[in-house]
């Protein structure tokens, strides 16, 4: 068959040449395009993979279990002292102090059953992210804008000036977001907003691991609970949440399901699972086992993000701090809110579970730091725990209004029995 | 339950905005409903005393609109959540420059689009002195300036004293063209324009909703978006200048990450995974198991310090005589025993007694070496090794030859790790034989059975009237319903009672 050729003027072949030449250019970036395909192409292959022995969701298999109750959460203790947005907080192993850091560049180290100030200490920078309790008890670990993390020993003598004792551990190339002890007071984890956690030996301030893959800045990070253990997960912008080995150094899982940041990871107290918090205003619940998430805690209601979570000790509990000032209490297994907190005058930055499970203690942009926990009634010598609002027919005699006093009463009892809680 | 919710998208498609703009969106999708003509919040104009106001809906519309379409059951959260969105200034109350929500006939307006916050505003603070002066121009009762609007001014016709004839200008000139405005627009333009320097510039003691967190903040930094003039005093940086580019939150991949990525991925499909049926039931059965350890559930033993103010359960569980409470854990699992310093203490007794403690001291010693700094590890591998695995070692442990192998070879260049192999192959050994006949041994049944070494200080005196208390609250069981101890108490109570 003839056909023919249409006529070309010199125009189209100008334009056909500078086609070709541009095709040309572009040659080096195919070898991106063909490696992100793959990848992306994997990715989905996992995904897939993941799905196939998703026979049955979390809270389908918890409907056989009671529903808790709802839950009344009363501050037990309001600690006042720092001068600008408080931004971290942790406990001590003794389950009484903690350690907190400001904005304002002070680090306090509280006995929050008094509410005393044991020490503090002025850091040289302001925005002070991260901070640590060492497992001894005698030393915190913080650092922030200043791209390090410095260790100070806790001195008996209330004198002695702490700064001078300053160990500077950690170094990165961007502000430190989280700091962690591991199992001694030998070693520190940290994560940085240039993308990477590091393992360091405090002693020297030798590097002794360093953990790449996030593609953005590294926000949180949790240490495995088990005695055996020796992976930590990471959250961070790229919205994604690793296991690391950190023997190797190499990530192990990795999960991807969150819109935005994910600014706390927290593990489930038997280590098989982890919960996350994100600006995305849900916390999220990614099983090890399953290799996948497994829960969305979420409400319509609750459009502001998260900005850290914790479990009770037994992991039937999941407490979250929220950047619209509240404390939302979720049921894991079941997947509903069972308490709401207010208190707070703005956001929740930080909050942690006390080490034996009796009270959470929450850090905010108001300044303060509150310790919570349930509310109970005391009456008549026996402690009796407040967990429905509602209000009953008067003469069953039990009305609760928990922003007031607490009363109760009863035809039979002579006097109206008042106890403000 | 779990909600899906909105997925924020920024203009191009790509849901790649800051954390912010995130929250914005989603309140303006709200506002966006209140707004609907249908199903919205009914806007009216209100006939005052003297005159009319125009546009206006009250608190409680807001509440109750809030209630029936975000599905808020509680009051309180849907007044926090709208004074939340008063604060960020989406409405705002006509007559206040607190921007709260309240509960009742006080009035609201919405604000006009041009004034949200994702508009990126950053006003400076030479177009508020031009607001402040152009207030105190304008002759109305409603206009007065407050004391601390008033303070600002005068701080700023300090700070700017040198352009403060050029300031002066431009008040009077807004001044002139609001004068030419309708007045019942005037109204509303006026009531907006404050409620956007609430917004900025709050009373004292109310929370800055612009201010940001600084780890986001420089991906909120989008110079050619940002807006820092309301006015039209400084050159608006919002045209396409080839030096303000928006820095990517993500960075780009390079060839040796994507090579990681798709390594770490296929490394992942070979992964062995549990059916979710399976998961769930774990994670059930734990939660369980460990129900009566929650402090949230259980009462702890004699009481939790934070709400009697007496220490006494943190200074039991620091004594070395553990509680049976504690020893029953023991049980659970091989890491509950390796996780309670006095749970490895009778384990290592038990061990002594079956003449096989070098195992457990071995772990022990391991652990420990791993926590040591660096500079001191290469000794302790040297003493690790002639203690327990040298031949002729005094505590001579009986590994795996791979592992023992493998070991010869670590120690060598030692590091942390050196032992890692024979740490894991004692531990299982030591799980999956020792750990069972510890459980079943009669030392540790023992433990189990021991009495209760502290009577709970503040036992309470059953009175006539607390006896009544219970028997009420029997009656509405969802009182009690979390805590088990308590239920078991009142059941006790309650038999009591019907014999009395």
């Amino acid at each position: 068959k003839n056909r023919q050729l249409p006529l070309l003027s010199s125009a189209n072949l100008v334009f056909l040449v500078e086609m070709a030449a541009q095709e040309v250019a572009s040659q080096p970036s195919d070898t991106l395009t063909t490696l992100k395909t793959e990848s992306e192409t994997l990715k989905t292959k996992l995904e897939e993979e993941r799905a196939k022995l998703h026979d049955v969701e979390l809270h389908q298999v918890a409907e056989k279990i009671e529903a808790l109750g709802q839950f009344v959460m009363k501050t037990r203790r309001t600690l006042k002292g720092h001068g600008n947005k408080v931004l971290c907080m942790d406990w001590c192993k003794d389950k009484r102090r903690i350690v907190s850091s400001s904005q304002d560049g002070k680090v306090i180290v509280w006995d929050a059953f008094t509410t005393n100030k044991e020490h503090a200490v002025t850091m040289p920078c302001t925005w002070v992210m991260a901070c640590a309790y060492a497992p001894s008890g005698c030393a915190v670990a913080c650092g922030g804008l200043d791209n390090k993390c410095s260790v100070y020993p806790l001195s008996l003598d209330k004198n002695e000036n702490l700064a001078a004792k300053k160990k500077s551990v950690a170094m990165h190339t961007n502000y430190l977001s989280a700091c962690c002890f591991t199992n001694s007071d030998m070693q520190i984890l940290t994560s940085s907003g240039d993308g990477t956690c590091a393992l360091w030996d405090v002693e020297s301030g030798q590097m002794l691991q360093s953990f790449h893959g996030h593609a953005a800045d590294v926000l949180c990070l949790d240490l495995a609970p088990s005695e055996t253990g020796n992976t930590f997960v990471s959250g961070g912008c790229d919205k994604k949440a690793c296991v690391w080995d950190m023997r190797t150094g190499q990530c192990i899982q990795s999960f991807e399901t969150h819109e935005s940041d994910i600014n706390s990871v927290r593990y489930y107290p038997s280590g098989d699972a982890f919960a996350s918090g994100s600006d995305d205003a849900t916390c999220r619940l990614y099983d090890l086992r399953a290799d996948r998430e497994v829960a969305i805690y979420s409400k319509e209601s609750i459009i502001f993000g998260t900005s850290s979570v914790d479990f009770s000790l037994s992991g039937r509990l999941l407490f979250g701090g929220y950047n619209d000032y509240t404390i939302n209490v979720w049921d894991v297994l079941k997947g509903t809110r069972v308490s709401i907190l207010f208190g707070h005058e703005n956001r929740v930055s930080t909050l942690r579970v006390s080490p034996d499970g009796t009270a959470f203690c929450s850090g905010s942009w108001d300044h303060t730091l509150r310790v919570s926990g349930q509310k109970y009634l005391r009456l008549s010598g026996v402690v009796m725990k407040v967990s429905h609002l509602f209000c009953l027919s008067p003469d069953l005699g039990l009305n609760v209004d928990w922003n007031s006093d607490v009363s109760l009463f009863s035809p039979q009892l002579d006097s109206r029995i008042t106890r403000r809680l | 339950m779990a909600q899906p919710s909105s997925c924020a998208q920024s203009s191009n498609g790509v849901a790649d905005e800051s954390p912010n703009m995130l929250v914005y969106r989603k309140m303006e999708d709200i506002i966006a409903r209140m707004q609907d003509e249908k199903n919205g919040i009914p806007i009216r104009t209100v006939k005052s005393f003297l005159s009319k106001i125009p546009s206006v809906f009250s608190g409680s519309d807001i509440v109750q609109w809030m209630q029936k379409n975000l599905n808020i059951e509680d009051q309180v959260e849907a007044l926090h959540l709208g004074t939340l969105m008063a604060a960020h200034g989406y409405f705002f109350p006509i007559s206040d420059h607190v921007l709260t929500l309240k509960e009742d006939g006080t009035f609201y307006r919405f604000q006009t689009p041009y004034f949200w916050p994702s508009n990126c505003w950053e006003p400076e603070n030479t177009d508020y002195a031009v607001y402040l002066c152009k207030r105190t121009m304008q002759n109305k009762a409603r206009l007065e300036l407050a004391d601390y609007e008033a303070e600002s001014l005068a701080r700023l016709q300090r700070a700017f004293a040198r352009k403060w004839e050029f300031i002066f200008m431009q008040a009077e000139a807004q001044a002139k063209v609001d004068k030419k405005r309708d007045k019942i627009e005037r109204k509303i333009l006026d009531s907006q324009e404050r409620a956007f320097w609430d917004v900025h510039r709050p009373v004292p003691g109310c929370v800055n909703t612009t201010e940001a967190d600084i780890k986001k903040s420089s991906r909120m930094k989008q110079p050619h978006k940002t807006r820092k003039s309301v006015y039209g005093l400084q050159n608006d940086i919002r045209s396409h200048s080839p030096t303000h580019t928006v820095t990517p939150e993500v960075k780009e991949p390079t060839e040796d990450e994507l090579h990681d990525q798709i390594q770490h991925c296929q490394e992942q499909l070979d992964r062995h995974r549990l059916k979710m049926s399976k998961v769930a039931e774990s994670l059930l059965s734990f939660a369980e198991q460990y129900l009566e350890y929650d402090p949230f559930f259980t009462t702890p033993e004699p009481s939790n310090p934070w709400i009697s103010d007496d220490v006494t359960s943190w200074e039991l569980e620091a004594c070395k005589e553990a509680g049976q409470q504690r020893v029953k854990r023991w049980a659970f699992c091989f890491d509950e025993v390796m996780k309670d310093p006095v749970g490895r203490e009778q384990f290592l007794k038990f061990l002594e007694s079956e003449f096989s403690s070098e195992n457990l001291r071995f772990w022990l010693a391991v652990q420990e070496l791993k926590k040591r700094p660096i500079r001191e590890v290469p000794t302790r591998v040297q003493e690790i090794w002639e203690e327990f695995l040298a031949p002729g070692a005094p505590s001579a442990i009986n590994v795996d030859s791979r592992s023992y192998d493998k070991t010869t070879q670590n120690i060598k260049d030692p590091g942390r790790y050196a032992f890692q192999d024979a740490q894991e192959h004692i531990y299982k050994l030591m799980k999956s034989d020792s750990y069972s006949r510890f459980i079943r041994s009669s030392a540790y049944q023992e433990l189990l059975q021991a009495k209760k070494k502290v009577q709970p200080q503040n036992r309470p005196r059953h009175t006539h009237a607390s006896l009544l208390c219970m028997k009420f609250a029997l009656n509405v069981k969802m009182v009690f319903h979390n805590d088990i101890k308590i239920q078991r108490e009142i059941k006790m109570f309650h038999s009591l009672l019907s014999r009395t």
